[in-house]
């Protein structure tokens, strides 16, 4: 059995032991083991040359993670949480998704960087919210959310190897999931959305944080016989548009669950290419699950009212009748 | 308007006085006038709308680019502002090719991506050409990282203005340059104005070499007026950076005798002011004494200016000459894509 933490780890791991230009950056990454523990003993097997702690200086890290991806290197740039994400936002939209652009494709940016996103551990308002939307929107980035152990053990790799930078979002309830990995498991697709439930009914298009969510809500479904696709995004931009639209178009249902806010979300994205790509084949208005239009609270209570739950998803697809 | 080069927070003094070889004083001469008459036919161009957006011109400032690039070697990288003609043709970018790319070209050094503010080029490489303010000094500590790791004895030179002192970035990759031990030539210059905010409204210190030396980087305050002055501390810091002395700080003092850009109206500087350092205008700076020491003459001087102007005229020829890329290519390289059969890399 292994966490999804140490399966994000063996992917860092084997990308720092097959790539010698591969190395990690961020705040804690070393000494302390990593703010979630995933680079835990990684200072000690690689050195502080390739796992290297950085000042708290968001924008400088990964600016310099740029400039190093830029330079030949292939860096792996860790920031603790989405929300401190925001203090490097420069860097990554005007630099990191601008510069193969603006130079005629003189340059490319072969960039990761890591970041904990999402809500349900009680962390307020500065923790806890979910941009993953934000980026998606960025023309020049690749935005991934490994939901499974197999994701956060073979997405790294590949996106490595990506000649452009890529954003891997890691739900910060997801380290502890615990389950089996196959001994050979390694790199996997980062194009395409992935069936992770199979059904007729009704279809239920997840990401990250929200994939078992709706795996749970197609469990109680099943149980009074409504029968749920649910598909896990995986990759948010480039959006595999064309394992959304042929799933509703079979099951002429969709509900969308993402725990960003409502106004301007990715479920909104996913929404219209639904209508664009297959309006008449829908039997009911798209249907969206989305995060209360709040900064995030502590109190779980209120936490838990804020977020999409089963439940949420189980009435959204009630409400669609059928 | 110090003249001299002054020295803060360790390091070696910078070797003397000018070096005098003929040869060089002509070339750093030449460079000097190629930026001034690039940017000062740009001026004419944009007035015929044939250069658009905005258009910044380094004409007053050209000894700083010059003075520092000219120490630089082919493996080292520069990282510029959006007021980067000067640097761009000092590393090398063909005039042309600059020119094509303020006429938004493809044969443009950024395909006509980039315009004005976003020179590139792969070759010598000039890593932009960027135009957040800061925003390329992150960049700079990123590029020597990667020398760094990968045992090379390159030098990064990172250019940016006084404005840059007060953005975090700034402090940031100070910081993190000094902390790593990293080999980046930082080089400001200071025009004394951000935009139209005087130094002294926007800086409660306003010695920036002070700044640059409490992370422990050996600053130096130099006479950006004076390209042999420039030159001669930019080859002591790149000789330091270069031998593992770690990222190095000249704060150039310099002045831009027109305006922050063409729909800049320059209400905030007072015309003595402007008037006073066009006294110290570098190009006159550096043929009089020259001249005064028997190395160029009037027939030396009309010699080059007729050079730099058949240069530019012909820039502008290739750049009008130039095409227009197709909108269908309107979505290339906004990820990498493999190259091509029958292209360069």
């Amino acid at each position: 059995m292994v966490t999804y933490r140490e399966a994000m780890r063996q992917a860092i791991r084997e990308a720092l032991t097959r790539d010698d230009r591969a190395f990690l950056m961020g705040e804690d990454v070393g000494r302390y083991g990593g703010c979630y523990a995933v680079s835990l003993g990684l200072l000690e097997e690689f050195g502080p040359e390739r796992i290297r702690d950085t000042p708290l200086s968001e924008s400088a890290f990964v600016g310099a993670g740029i400039g190093a991806a830029l330079n030949g290197m292939r860096p792996i740039v860790e920031i603790m949480t989405v929300n401190f994400s925001l203090l490097a936002l420069d860097q990554i939209v005007n630099n990191a998704a601008t510069l193969s652009y603006m130079s005629g494709g003189q340059f490319n940016v072969p960039l990761v960087i890591r970041m904990t996103t999402g809500a349900g551990r009680q962390l307020g308002a500065q923790h806890s919210h979910s941009l993953e939307g934000w980026y998606a929107h960025i023309p020049g980035l690749r935005a991934l959310a490994p939901a499974t152990l197999e994701d956060a053990r073979g997405m790294l790799w590949p996106a490595l190897q990506d000649p452009d930078p890529v954003i891997i979002f890691e739900h910060g309830t997801l380290y502890n999931i615990e389950g089996e990995l196959a001994d050979d498991a390694g790199p996997v697709d980062i194009n395409t959305a992935a069936v992770r439930r199979p059904g007729d009914d009704v279809t239920i298009i997840t990401y990250g944080g929200t994939m078992r969510t709706g795996l749970g809500a197609a469990e109680q479904l099943a149980g009074s016989g409504v029968s749920a696709e649910v598909i896990d995004l995986r990759c948010l931009r480039p959006l595999d548009t064309a394992t959304i639209v042929s799933s509703v178009a079979r099951t002429h249902r969709a509900v969308i669950v993402d725990e960003g806010w409502r106004t301007g979300s990715l479920a909104a994205e996913v929404s219209a290419r639904i209508m664009e790509e297959v309006f008449y084949d829908l039997d009911a208005p798209v249907a969206r699950v989305c995060s209360a239009e709040v900064p995030m609270p502590y109190a779980k209570h209120l936490e838990d009212a804020a977020i999409p739950q089963v439940a949420d998803v189980v009435a959204a697809v009630q409400m669609l009748g059928g | 308007m110090t003249g001299a080069t002054a020295a803060r927070g360790g390091g070696a003094e910078p070797a003397g006085g000018p070096t005098g070889e003929k040869d060089h004083g002509i070339h750093l001469l030449q460079q000097m006038l190629r930026i001034r008459r690039f940017e000062e036919r740009c001026a004419e161009l944009y007035s015929h709308s044939l250069i658009r957006g905005f258009l910044h011109l380094d004409i007053g400032e050209e000894a700083c680019a010059v003075g520092v690039i000219d120490t630089l070697s082919p493996d080292d990288a520069v990282v510029a502002t959006y007021r980067e003609h000067g640097h761009a043709l000092a590393r090398g970018i063909s005039m042309r090719a600059a020119m094509a790319e303020l006429e938004g070209k493809v044969e443009g050094c950024s395909r006509g991506r980039g315009g004005s503010m976003h020179l590139f080029d792969a070759a010598t490489r000039f890593y932009g050409g960027n135009a957040i303010v800061g925003g390329g000094l992150p960049i700079a500590v990123g590029l020597a990282l990667a020398d760094h790791l990968q045992g090379r004895r390159a030098v990064t030179a990172c250019f940016f203005g006084d404005g840059a002192v007060a953005e975090g970035e700034f402090h940031e990759s100070m910081n993190l340059a000094a902390l790593w031990h990293l080999p980046v030539l930082f080089c400001c210059e200071n025009n004394l104005y951000a935009m139209g905010t005087a130094l002294d409204r926007s800086e409660s210190e306003t010695d920036l070499s002070l700044k640059a030396a409490s992370y422990r980087v050996p600053s130096w305050e130099v006479d950006g007026m004076d390209v042999l002055a420039v030159e001669d501390a930019a080859r002591s810091a790149v000789e330091t950076v270069r031998a593992g002395g770690g990222p190095h700080f000249l704060e150039l003092r310099t002045y831009r005798f027109r305006a922050h850009s063409m729909y800049d109206p320059d209400r905030y500087r007072d015309k003595a002011e402007i008037e006073q350092w066009k006294q110290r205008d570098p190009i006159p700076l550096l043929a009089d004494r020259l001249t005064a020491s028997g190395v160029l003459t009037d027939g030396d001087l009309e010699r080059i200016e007729g050079e730099v102007g058949a240069e530019v005229d012909d820039a502008v020829a290739f750049a009008e000459a130039g095409t227009y890329e197709a909108t269908e290519d309107l979505e290339r390289f906004v990820t990498s894509e493999p190259v091509r059969a029958g292209e360069a890399s």
